[in-house]
């Protein structure tokens, strides 16, 4: 009996001290895992705080990793074949094309709203691309860099459509849906508050909710920007008994944004947004853009890399420009694959058109 | 022993004749429909019940489980590249060999766990959007499982190789996973679904309780620097909720560390849920030491035995014995708790369930995904306490 139990005993000694060794293996293993994953990142990541750029990191390293946002319908997701996909990712893409020569080379990592500036500041990711508004303090105090802003969104509200509710004012007293922890909320109180409007504001804690309290008609409006709103009410059992009000709450201008402080890098994530909006200024696409290179437009050809060293100065390669608009297109193309009439959000360009036809969109000259 | 167990048998015998005697009639009336105010109590839960089962039936019958059938492989494996999946089908390969054998050789609780396992890939394989090459590996493991039992009942012999093997099947599965300079590296942040899920979880499981263990001793040592350690560790860490040790893990950790090193948050998770459970753990261990009958300690001193001889062949043996309970209900708690990853981005079972509903293609089918979501978390924790039972069963846990 006693020899029986103390074999017992001694298996289960055994057994404990092989999970010690197997957690200790684990561990080694774990962080062997990031050695062999970054190591290029880091022999290049830890100089590059003291001399070098994260373009020179990236350069060496032979892709980039993007911070992105990846439960976003149309701007980034995972489509069912498991790619990232969307407007933000197609942006990533236009990146690493201009930098790399190959749009592939992205290493996604995906990011919640709060770690996603700790991410920059710490160099876990060379730029973030997350539908992330340019503000004051984020480009001060937190210190990010905005490259130019890829998509001009705004705050609304959807309300029924038969609910006689046409403008802020109508809402007196209304029950109101909102994401929480969001600006959205902060601005509709905000904005509220301003008008003298008294409501009741209905938190909840995702997108998802927000849409089914409407639709079950526990609230009686809810907001969000606008881009949301739209491609929220395509999908809604009845499009057309739901309307958004014309009035913007806020202004939320989505830009991508890089590390402070290192201004080559900066530079060429700039130039190469340029990039897009200058091509489809002049109609250059991707399906187009090898007629153009025999082009006699001095502008076109310094775009794309045949007069000019435009590619030297930024410390790209010289055909930046037109590696971004092959591999990955110019901005109406990025904007009509994911946002465009031909897809289920059927967003208007609106503020997202160029000049030319009475947006924002307009890119500094490439000279 | 012997006597108790008749006993029971007739306690049971005795119960069992009195139910059949009843008819479901006269049952019905002694339970249900006793006093006026029993019965407006079953008519009106009937009525609340058929209205739930009624309308979650309906939900069932009428949604549209397209979403899951698509992007099923996402679910299980997240983005793990296509062409690496071999991986996981060997990961998967082992673990079916190592079930089949370790049924074959002890039976008892782990029949429980290969029949289960077994039964959910014979379910998969009759899903009719699965690919018919996984189809066929799948019905291959089976197979596996059922020539793997045979062996194991034949040869006796394998005992301590399937026990050394089990030892290290997680470290060969991050290894298989990882690759390590062997085979092309597949970075950790691409890991995803339920895969992950299954390795945070099993990783937290296995490494936390060596550590609770040596906690729950160091709270009791006499040592004052281990004891105090000990307790602060476990005061602290009791006192955080998980989600908080998890935005530690991957918004601090980073920052603290400089940009020099890196660590994967997959790892920053796994650290997180470890440390947290082992707290738990810990506790739970220290209330099984505390159960034990001061007889015991001076018996094992009686007997010249010193202070590790008694701790390892006396006193933990029996008080890990009484705690199986809690500490199954804690690796359950565990289990489910890994979907806190999802808030802090990591694509596990839940995670990838949100990524899906972001496809344009399937807004607004986040009901269907996140019921596919919970059936699943339900079948393993409900897999994990069944086990338990037997266990606790087997080691005769109850019978005190």
């Amino acid at each position: 009996m006693k020899k029986k139990s103390s074999l017992l005993l001694f298996s289960f000694l055994l057994v404990l001290v092989l999970a010690l060794v197997g957690c200790t293996k684990d561990e080694e293993a774990g962080t062997g895992t990031e050695e062999e994953g970054g190591t290029t990142t880091n022999s290049t990541g830890g100089s590059a705080s003291t001399s070098s750029s994260i373009l020179e990191t990236v350069a060496s390293r032979g892709k980039i990793i993007a911070g992105i946002n990846d439960a976003l319908p149309g701007f980034g997701y995972v489509d069912s074949d498991g790619k990232n996909t969307g407007f933000d990712i197609e942006f990533a893409k236009a990146i690493a094309a201009g930098v790399l020569g190959d749009a592939e080379a992205v290493e996604y990592r995906p990011l919640s709203a709060q770690e996603r500036f700790t991410a920059v500041q710490t160099g876990e990711v060379d730029v973030l691309i997350r539908n992330t508004t340019w503000t004051t303090n984020r480009d001060s105090e937190v210190g990010l860099n905005f490259a130019p802003v890829t998509f001009y969104d705004g705050q609304g509200i959807m309300v029924p459509a038969d609910s006689g509710i046409d403008s802020l004012e109508d809402l007196e007293g209304a029950r109101i849906g909102v994401e929480t922890g969001t600006t959205t909320e902060l601005n509709l109180a905000d904005q509220m508050r301003a008008k003298g409007i008294n409501f009741e504001a209905v938190v909840f804690d995702s997108a998802d909710a927000v849409v089914a309290a409407y639709e079950s008609g526990s609230i009686d409006a809810w907001t969000t920007d606008k881009s949301g709103l739209v491609s929220r009410q395509s999908i809604m059992q009845d499009p057309s008994a739901h309307k958004i009000l014309t009035e913007t709450i806020s202004k939320e201008p989505l830009a991508p944004a890089v590390k402070g402080g290192d201004d080559k890098w900066f530079d060429a994530v700039t130039w190469i947004v340029f990039a897009t909006i200058q091509a489809e200024e002049f109609g250059i696409t991707s399906a187009n853009v090898d007629d153009f290179l025999d082009d006699e437009n001095p502008d076109i050809k310094r775009l794309l890399g045949t007069e000019g060293n435009l590619g030297e100065q930024l410390g790209l390669p010289a055909d930046f420009g037109y590696q971004v608009i092959k591999q990955v297109g110019n901005y109406g193309e990025i904007y009509d694959r994911h946002l465009g009439p031909d897809t289920v959000f059927k967003l208007e360009r609106g503020l997202n058109d160029l000049y030319t036809n009475g947006g924002l969109l307009y890119s500094a000259p490439f000279r | 022993m012997e006597e108790m167990k008749l006993e029971a048998n007739k306690e049971l015998n005795i119960l069992k004749r009195s139910s059949s005697q009843i008819g479901s009639l006269q049952w019905l009336k002694k339970n249900l429909f006793s006093s006026w105010s029993n019965v407006l109590l079953t008519i009106i839960s009937a009525v609340v019940t058929g209205y739930i089962l009624f309308n979650t039936f309906q939900f069932i019958f009428t949604a549209d489980w397209s979403v899951i059938a698509v992007n099923f492989r996402l679910l299980m494996i997240g983005q793990f590249p296509v062409a690496e999946i071999w991986r996981v089908w060997t990961i998967l390969g082992v673990l079916t060999v190592l079930l089949g054998l370790s049924w074959g050789l002890w039976k008892g609780s782990m029949a429980h766990v290969a029949v289960s396992i077994g039964a959910i890939m014979l379910i998969m394989v009759a899903m009719p959007f699965i690919q018919m090459s996984t189809r066929l590996i799948l019905g291959g493991n089976i197979v596996l499982l059922l020539l793997t039992f045979f062996i194991g009942t034949k040869l006796p012999k394998l005992k301590i190789p399937v026990i050394a093997v089990w030892l290290l099947y997680i470290p060969l599965t991050i290894f298989i996973l990882n690759g390590f300079g062997v085979l092309a590296p597949v970075s950790s942040n691409i890991w995803g679904g339920f895969l992950l899920t299954l390795l945070i979880a099993s990783v937290a499981i296995v490494i936390s309780f060596p550590i609770g263990l040596l906690l729950a001793l160091g709270r009791r040592s006499s040592l004052p620097v281990i004891k105090y350690f000990c307790v602060i560790y476990i005061e602290f860490i009791r006192g955080i909720p998980l989600i908080t040790v998890l935005f530690i893990g991957q918004l601090m950790i980073p920052l603290f560390l400089g940009s020099g090193v890196e660590i994967s948050n997959v790892l920053r998770a796994m650290i997180g849920m470890t440390l947290f459970s082992a707290a738990y753990l810990a506790e739970n261990i220290r209330g099984g030491l505390q159960s034990l009958p001061r007889g015991q300690y001076e018996a094992a001193q009686a007997l010249g035995l010193n202070k590790t001889y008694m701790m390892t062949f006396v006193i933990l043996p029996q008080a890990i014995r009484a705690v199986i309970p809690a500490c199954v209900g804690q690796f359950i708690s565990i289990f489910k708790d890994t979907s806190l990853v999802a808030i802090v981005s990591l694509t596990d079972l839940l995670g990838m369930g949100q990524k899906l509903v972001a496809n344009p293609e399937f807004l607004g089918k986040q009901m269907e995904v996140f019921v596919f979501v919970g059936f699943v978390y339900f079948i393993f924790c409900y897999l994990m306490s069944h086990v338990s039972r037997r266990l606790e069963v087997s080691l005769g846990a109850g019978h005190r």
